[in-house]
């Protein structure tokens, strides 16, 4: 009972402790550029059913972190995104695109 | 002389021979001043993504073609003035997007054979 006592007082305030570890799943695969992985060198805005694979549900472009994408190909993705969009291919905004 | 492609989208209430017409009028415009066709594709009637003009569907086209750089100016602005264009995109193809347009009319060829 004297933990609570000794946690306020102590060091560590407030640390708190586990008797076993903690079940976290840390995935290792790690993200990959699909671009420079497949050898893709130019991507095409004709093809809106690969772009909306970098678009949220309502069609915006998703950010290279959830992607994994290489910055060099993000932009030519934005490019083609927008491109496709002006050509209403692709909707500048939607609802329940997926 | 540059390599270029050229997307544009029709009023959907054309008729056929209209189409025809206009798509005959655009491709005539660049050969007679200087540019070389490479290919054309008729994707038909489309739906829109978003409404353009109040108009849901339109009639895509879609040209390749090589041309000196100065004819694209002009060529932009006949789409302008033209009312039966709906949207139009030129781009300026690069090395890797002409390697990429060839396979895709390869692609294309096989399909309509087999």
């Amino acid at each position: 009972m004297s933990t609570l006592e000794q946690q306020s007082k102590g060091k560590k305030d407030g640390e708190i402790r586990y008797l076993t570890p903690l079940n976290i799943d840390t995935s290792k695969n790690k993200k990959y550029c699909r671009f420079k992985k497949s050898g893709i060198k130019y991507i095409d805005y004709k093809d809106p059913d690969f772009l909306l694979k970098f678009v949220n549900e309502q069609g915006k472009l998703l950010p290279r972190r959830l992607t994994g994408t290489s910055l060099k190909y993000q932009r030519k993705v934005a490019v083609a995104v927008k491109r496709a969009r002006h050509l209403a291919l692709m909707p500048y905004v939607a609802d329940l695109l997926k | 002389m540059n390599h270029y492609e050229t997307v544009f989208i029709l009023n959907p209430v054309l008729s056929e021979d209209q189409i025809k017409e206009t798509v005959k009028k655009f491709e005539d415009f660049l050969v007679s001043n200087g540019a070389k066709m490479i290919s054309k594709e008729n994707w038909g009637l489309k739906k829109l993504a978003y409404p353009i003009q109040h108009k849901k569907s339109g009639f895509y086209h879609l040209f390749e073609f090589t041309a000196p750089g100065e004819l694209i100016n002009s060529f932009e602005i006949t789409f302008k003035r033209d009312e039966r264009v709906m949207r139009y995109l030129t781009v300026k193809l690069d090395k890797y997007a002409i390697e990429w347009a060839e396979k895709r009319r390869n692609r294309n060829k096989e399909k309509a054979t087999a």
